[in-house]
């Protein structure tokens, strides 16, 4: 275990500051853990929910303990330049490639996700984007890249809001998004934008846990971090976890896969 | 339309039936926006006071410049937007920033303190306004009967009570119904920072629009049960 020696004593606070995801928190899951959280450790969780972006930067700056994120590039830059101390995976989703049900660009028939894409590009078909930096817009950029695709054009529009916001404007003017399934699924009927594409490997959504290295700023409570991180990779959590949602959306919202045991599924981290 | 209606249901049968959680967050968002308008009133009234043009008998004194222009700020104040309210408190707040070391980011005394920036200008500016509306012959004639500067400015604002009211009304309804600072600074954390506004905003991410309509009622409950309990007051006065 790399986890290292306390050096820094916990402030008695007892309070772990979680940065995380909006997709983490509009589903519900983080809500659900923390009280779990208190009961398995004394502590009180501070979720705050922006995108993986924000989520990075606020690490960097010290003002969170620990981070539960998805936007492996960055967060790779983010250890790569010594800001973090301890990586984990967590969990998966995986995205979608959801549009309009009379699909004009054809996107159901696609092979990969990338063609897909190339193909709502060649169509021109309306295109909404997250535009926030968070890790589906990293992800969605991802894509057009492997699609040797510039998206620019009146076709392609920046919602500039989170994932729920995102498919709501998509829904309303009937265009394609890129979705994690979670947040999908728990908008239900809302949203009338079905399912196009799935299961393409690089439509996997890996969450990472990351405790802040405590040379980020003051009073980072490394212990408390370390706490959630073992919390979150506790086997009874993992459990909790891979049925959160099935009572309430017919099917689970994300899959365990703690320290590595979804290694082989994990998408290959870009960079170093 | 539907999901208007049965939300208009819910938040009524939510009023009634007692949900524990629903009674909470309301309680909150009361008690972090009274707490917040009761500092605008501590920190509002004396600088409108201040700020209203001294008249007499005779006619208006002409203002001084720096009067003119710090009226001129509390009225710029009055359309603080929340979110950059928020944005200044919580990296005041921020524990590397000059305030981190009281540890208040992400507590509702936070969103109070975020709330409080705004509506102090909104007192500050409608108290100036409401002493200002009065006769200018009153003060005169206080003054004739001897009191002394704060009595008269406590008389004054009794007079004003009219206006005084509509202060108050307005900095607890800009405050109460705020999103933007009570989302950044408080961080809509469930059982801790979780307001009305904040929460329904989350209902709506979530695609719970039945659940957001019936906050909604909630929030609209709550303000007009407030307005309502001032508007007695004034009126009993």
């Amino acid at each position: 275990m790399p986890s290292t020696a306390q050096e820094a004593t916990p402030r008695a606070a007892g309070e772990v500051i979680l940065a995380t995801t909006t997709s983490t928190a509009d589903t519900g899951l983080i809500d659900a853990l923390a009280p779990l959280f208190l009961e398995k450790t004394g502590l009180t969780l501070k979720p705050v929910a922006v995108g993986s972006g924000a989520a990075l930067e606020l690490g960097e700056r010290g003002e969170a303990d620990v981070l539960l994120v998805h936007s492996p590039a960055a967060e790779e830059e983010f250890m790569a330049g010594g800001f973090g101390g301890d990586r984990r995976t967590v969990m998966f989703n995986d995205f979608l490639i959801v549009g309009p049900e009379a699909d004009p660009a054809k996107v159901g028939e696609a092979a990969t996700a990338a063609s897909a894409m190339a193909a709502i590009a060649a169509a021109e078909a309306p295109f909404v984007s997250r535009g926030d930096d968070s890790g589906t817009h990293a992800l969605e950029k991802k894509l057009w890249k492997a699609a040797a695709i510039e998206p620019v054009g009146a076709w392609y529009t920046e919602s500039g809001s989170g994932m729920a916001d995102t498919l709501r404007i998509a829904s309303e003017k009937q265009a394609y998004t890129v979705t994690d399934r979670g947040t999908w699924l728990s908008m239900g009927d809302v949203v009338e934008l079905p399912m196009l594409h799935e299961g393409d490997a690089m439509l996997r959504n890996v969450y990472h846990v990351i405790t802040i290295n405590p040379a980020n700023g003051k009073e980072i409570d490394t212990a408390g971090a370390e706490a959630f991180r073992d919390f979150i990779l506790d086997p009874a959590t993992q459990a909790f976890i891979g049925d959160f949602g099935v009572e309430e959306f017919g099917q689970a919202l994300f899959t365990p896969c703690a320290d590595g045991r979804c290694a082989a599924l994990a998408t290959p981290v870009a960079g170093s | 339309m539907s999901d208007l209606l049965a939300g208009l249901v819910e938040g009524i049968r939510l009023l009634l039936s007692g949900n524990a959680e629903v009674w909470s967050i309301a309680w909150l968002s009361l008690r972090v926006s009274l707490g917040a308008t009761m500092v605008a009133l501590v920190l509002g009234v004396p600088v409108g006071a201040v700020l209203a043009h001294r008249r007499t008998a005779h006619g208006d004194l002409p203002p001084g410049t720096a009067r003119t222009l710090a009226l001129g700020a509390v009225h710029a104040g009055m359309g603080l937007p929340p979110v950059v309210a928020g944005l200044i408190v919580s990296m005041l707040l921020w524990r590397n920033g000059p305030l981190g070391a009281l540890h208040l980011l992400y507590t509702p005394l936070a969103m109070a303190i975020a709330q409080a920036a705004i509506a102090t200008p909104i007192v500050a500016g409608l108290t100036a306004a409401a002493l200002n509306g009065l006769d200018p012959g009153y003060r005169l004639q206080l003054r004739s009967m001897g009191a002394g500067p704060l009595r008269e400015t406590w008389l004054l604002l009794r007079e004003a009570r009219v206006g005084m009211l509509a202060a108050v009304v307005a900095g607890f309804g800009a405050v109460i119904s705020e999103v933007g600072a009570a989302m950044m600074v408080g961080g809509n954390i469930k059982g801790q920072t979780r307001v009305l506004t904040t929460a329904t905003v989350l209902e709506v991410n979530r695609g719970q629009f039945e659940m957001a309509v019936a906050l909604s009622v909630v929030l609209l409950a709550l303000v007009y049960g407030v307005t309502l309990v001032l508007t007695i007051a004034q009126g009993r006065r």
